[in-house]
C-alpha cells in the first residue's frame, strides 16, 4: 500500500500538468474576443500614433516620412517646454490642495453632529456637476466687471481681481475651480478609509494619554495612508488630463499663460491639423505619465508594506 | 377661283387648335422643374450653430415638404464644426452630403484637397437647377470670395459677415460725441467716454489670442498695405503698417477698454456692451440680433450702427468673413444635396435671413426688398451700414491653409502687447515663427 502510495505522486503530477496544458489549449479561444478588443482599442491606436509621429503630416496635405524629426523639434520647442512646466505646476496645486481640504473635510464629517448626512450631501454636490457646465458658470463669475466674485470682493472692501483675465492669476484661479470641483471626491475616499479604521489603536492611545493631535499624527495618518495614496493617484491622473475646464474658461489664455500640455496637444491636432507633431506630443506625454504612474504605484506598494 | 382649303383640312386645323392649350400645358408641366425627383431619399447636412443655422433648423420641414427628401440636419458649434468637417473630409468618407465651410478659415484647405464638388457644374445643369435659381443674384464679391484661385467653386456662398461699429447712442449723446469717422477720432472718443468710477469704458474689443487677430486686421485694412500677405504670398506682418495696426490695437485695448480685456472673446465683449458698460464695439454684424433683444439686452433700441472708421491710408475697408455650402466629392447624393443648397440659399430663405437680422445674405435681391426691410424690427441704420459695408468689404484674414495657426501665433503676439510688450518686437518674433509654416504650406500647395 505504502509503495503504491509512494508511486502515485509522479503520475498525478504529470497528469495535472497535462490537464493544465489541455485546459489552456481547450479554452484559448475564449480569450480571443477580449484580446481583439485590447488590440483594437488600445494596442492598435498606440502603434498607429507611434507610426504617425514619424511623419510630417497635416490633414489634407502630403504625408512625408521624417523619422525622429518631430521629437527633435519638440524638445527644441519652447512653447512645449512651457506647456510642460505649466502642467506640472497645475498638477501639483490641483493635487495638494484637494488632498489637504479633502482630508480636513473627511475628519470633520467623520465626527457625529446634527444634520451630518445633509451636510455631507451638500458638500459632494460640486462633484456631480458636469465639468463644462461648471466651467461656464465660473467663467461668468470671473468676469472682471460683471462677475459676482468681484462684486463680493468690492462689497467686502477688497480690491477686485482679474481672475482668469490676467497671466499672473490665471493658473491659481483655474486651480481654485479644480479644488472646488474635486475636493468632495477626496473627502469621500478618505471618509471611507476613516470608517474602516479599527478602534483599538485609538483606545490604546487614549490609555497612554495621547493628545488628539498625537492620535491623528501617529494613529490616524499612518492607518489612513493607503487611502491617501489612492486619492493621490486618482487626483494626479485627473489633474494631468485636465482639459475641459481650462479650455472652456481660458482656451489656454491670456496669451498662452494657461496653455497646459493637453491644450497644446489639442491645438496641434485639431486646430493646426498637425497630426505628426501632435502624435509625437502624445508619445512623450504618455511616457511621462507611465513613469509617474510607476512611481505612484511603487509608493503605494511601499506604504502598504510598511 | 377654287379654295384650296378642304373640309378635311379645316377639321384637322380646328382639332389642332382645340387641342393646343392642353398640349402646351402638358409640355410646360414636363419642362417645369421637378423638386420632388429625389423624393424618398435621405441626406445629411451639417451647419454651424448660429442664427443662420437655427433658421435652417426651424424651416427644415419646408424643405422636406417641397422635395419629399428626408433631411438629417446637424447643427454644431462653430469651432467644433470646423474640426469635425475637416477630420471627416480627411477620412475620405464624410458622413454628410452638405456642409457649411467657413471661407475665412477653411477655403484654401478645402480647395487644395479638392474635398468638395465644383458647384459650377451643378449650376449649369438645367435638370438639377431650378429655373428661378438665378445665380446672377449672388453678389459678385461673395462669388469671388467663394471661388478658388483655379476658378473652381467648392461652395455656394451663403452669407457674409462684415465688421461694423456698434455704438451706444445714449452714451455718445450724453457726451455730445459724434460717430467717429477715423480710428484717431474713435480713440479720442473712447477715452472721453471712459468713466472707470462707473465701470463704463469707451471701447470693448477682443483680446483673447486667435480671436483678436480680426480686430488687428480691421486696423491694418485701413493702411496703404491693407493685407497680411503680399502678391508673392510672402508674410508681411512686421512692416511699419502692421506695427501701426498693432499700436492702434494696443492703445484701444489697453487704454480705453475694460480691465481684463486681454481674455475677452466676442461673448465677453457682447455681454459688456449689452449691459451698457462699453460705448463702442467693433465686431461682426451678426451680433445685432442679441443686442436688440429686449429680454436680454439693456441697450436694445439704443444701439447705433456704422461702418468701420477710416485709417491713415487712402484705403477704407471693413473686414469680410463668410461661409458657403458645399457638397463633398465623396457624397453619393449630390443631386438631393444640391436641391437642399438651392432651397437653403434660395431667395425666400435669404430674404428671411436678412429681415430677421440673422446675417447678411450672399444674394443681392434681399437688399432691394424695401417692403421686407420696412417690416423688419431692425433700425434703418443697421441696413444702411450693411449696404455701405458690402461696398468696402475685403477679406479679414489671409487665404492660406494654416490660417488657424496664423491666428494663434499673431494673436499671442497681440495679446502680449496688451500686457506691455513692444509691438514691433512681438510682431517681428511672431512673423519669424510663422514664416516657415507658411512657406512649407505654400510649397505643398
Amino acid at each position: 500500500m505504502s509503495g503504491g502510495a509512494a508511486a502515485l505522486p509522479v503520475p498525478a503530477t504529470a497528469a495535472a500538468a497535462r490537464r493544465r496544458r489541455n485546459y489552456a489549449r481547450r479554452y484559448a479561444l475564449f480569450i480571443v474576443p477580449a484580446a481583439a478588443v485590447v488590440v483594437a482599442v488600445i494596442l492598435f491606436p498606440w502603434a498607429f500614433t507611434l507610426y504617425v509621429s514619424a511623419f510630417d503630416w497635416r490633414l489634407g496635405g502630403e504625408r512625408r516620412w521624417v523619422g525622429l524629426a518631430n521629437y527633435a523639434a519638440l524638445f527644441s520647442d519652447a512653447r512645449f517646454g512651457w506647456a510642460m512646466l505649466r502642467t506640472l505646476l497645475y498638477t501639483v496645486l490641483a493635487v495638494v490642495f484637494p488632498l489637504l481640504f479633502g482630508l480636513a473635510a473627511a475628519l470633520a464629517f467623520h465626527r457625529r453632529f446634527p444634520l451630518r448626512g445633509l451636510a455631507r450631501a451638500v458638500f459632494i454636490l460640486p462633484m456631480m456637476a458636469t465639468p463644462v457646465a461648471v466651467a461656464l458658470v465660473w467663467t461668468m463669475m470671473f468676469h472682471p466687471q460683471l462677475g459676482v466674485l468681484n462684486w463680493l470682493l468690492t462689497t467686502a472692501g477688497l480690491p477686485p481681481s482679474m481672475w482668469v483675465y490676467s497671466a499672473s492669476t490665471v493658473i491659481p484661479t483655474l486651480v481654485l475651480v479644480e479644488v472646488w470641483h474635486w475636493t468632495p471626491l477626496v473627502m469621500l475616499l478618505l471618509l471611507g478609509g476613516l470608517a474602516a479604521l479599527p478602534v483599538d489603536p485609538y483606545e490604546a492611545a487614549k490609555i497612554d494619554g495621547a493628545t488628539p493631535w498625537q492620535a491623528f499624527r501617529h494613529v490616524t495618518l499612518p492607518l489612513l495612508m493607503p487611502f491617501i495614496v489612492v486619492a493621490l493617484i486618482i487626483r494626479t491622473i485627473d489633474a494631468l488630463k485636465a482639459f475641459d475646464t481650462i479650455y472652456v474658461i481660458t482656451q489656454g489664455g491670456p496669451g498662452s499663460a494657461s496653455e497646459t500640455i493637453n491644450i497644446f496637444l489639442y491645438l496641434q491636432a485639431f486646430a493646426f491639423y498637425n497630426m505628426g507633431y501632435a502624435s509625437a506630443v502624445v508619445v512623450v506625454f504618455f511616457a511621462i505619465i507611465m513613469a509617474l504612474a510607476a512611481l505612484l504605484l511603487w509608493t503605494r506598494q511601499r506604504v502598504r508594506l510598511t | 377661283m377654287r379654295s384650296t382649303i378642304t373640309r378635311r383640312t379645316a377639321l384637322r386645323t380646328g382639332s389642332a387648335l382645340l387641342a393646343a392649350p392642353a398640349i402646351v400645358e402638358r409640355a410646360n408641366a414636363q419642362s417645369a422643374f421637378d423638386w420632388r425627383r429625389f423624393r424618398g431619399e435621405r441626406i445629411e447636412a451639417t451647419v454651424q450653430l448660429s442664427p443662420r443655422g437655427q433658421l435652417l433648423q426651424q424651416s427644415s420641414k419646408e424643405f422636406e415638404d417641397l422635395t419629399g427628401i428626408k433631411l438629417g440636419l446637424e447643427v454644431v458649434p462653430e469651432q467644433q464644426h470646423r474640426q469635425k468637417t475637416i477630420v471627416e473630409f480627411a477620412s475620405g468618407r464624410p458622413s454628410f452630403d452638405v456642409t457649411e465651410v467657413s471661407l475665412h478659415v477653411n477655403k484654401r484647405q478645402v480647395g487644395k484637397a479638392r474635398w468638395c464638388a465644383d458647384v459650377k457644374a451643378l449650376i449649369a445643369d438645367p435638370t438639377l437647377t431650378a429655373p428661378d435659381f438665378d445665380f446672377a443674384d449672388f453678389g459678385q464679391g461673395m462669388v469671388n470670395y467663394a471661388t478658388q484661385a483655379d476658378g473652381r467653386m467648392d461652395t455656394l456662398p451663403a452669407f457674409a459677415d462684415y465688421f461694423i461699429l456698434y455704438y451706444n447712442k445714449e452714451l455718445l449723446a450724453a457726451r455730445n460725441i459724434e460717430v467717429p469717422k477715423t480710428w484717431d477720432e474713435m480713440f479720442e472718443a473712447a477715452q472721453r467716454l471712459t468713466d472707470a468710477s462707473k465701470q463704463v469704458h469707451g471701447h470693448v474689443g477682443r483680446g483673447l489670442k486667435n480671436a483678436n487677430v480680426v480686430l488687428w486686421s480691421s486696423y491694418l485694412l485701413g493702411t496703404p498695405q491693407r493685407d497680411m500677405i503680399d502678391a508673392n504670398r510672402q508674410l508681411i506682418t512686421d512692416t511699419p503698417d502692421a506695427v501701426w495696426a498693432g499700436e492702434t490695437y494696443r492703445k484701444f485695448l489697453r487704454d480705453a477698454s475694460p480691465p481684463g480685456s486681454i481674455g475677452f472673446n466676442w461673448n465677453e465683449c457682447q455681454t459688456t456692451f449689452m449691459q451698457g458698460r462699453a460705448a463702442m464695439w467693433l465686431d461682426g454684424i451678426g451680433f445685432a440680433a442679441p443686442l436688440e433683444d429686449r429680454n436680454r439686452s439693456r441697450v436694445a433700441g439704443k444701439v447705433g450702427y456704422a461702418v468701420v472708421p477710416r485709417g491713415p491710408g487712402p484705403n477704407h475697408h471693413c473686414a469680410l468673413f463668410g461661409a458657403g455650402y458645399g457638397i463633398p466629392e465623396a457624397s453619393r447624393k449630390k443631386g438631393p444635396a444640391w436641391l437642399f443648397i438651392q432651397w437653403a440659399l434660395g431667395k425666400p430663405m435669404q430674404l428671411r435671413m436678412l429681415a430677421e437680422g440673422r446675417g447678411v445674405p450672399a444674394r443681392a435681391s434681399p437688399f432691394r426688398n424695401e417692403e421686407a426691410i420696412g417690416r423688419s424690427t431692425f433700425p434703418r441704420d443697421f441696413f444702411q451700414s450693411l449696404e455701405a459695408s458690402s461696398k468696402i468689404a475685403r477679406a479679414g484674414l489671409p487665404e492660406i491653409v494654416p490660417v488657424t495657426q496664423f491666428r494663434d501665433v499673431i494673436g499671442t503676439a497681440l495679446t502680449n502687447t496688451i500686457s506691455g510688450a513692444d509691438v514691433a518686437a512681438e510682431l517681428k518674433r511672431a512673423t519669424s515663427e510663422f514664416r516657415p509654416v507658411l512657406e512649407q504650406s505654400e510649397r505643398e500647395s
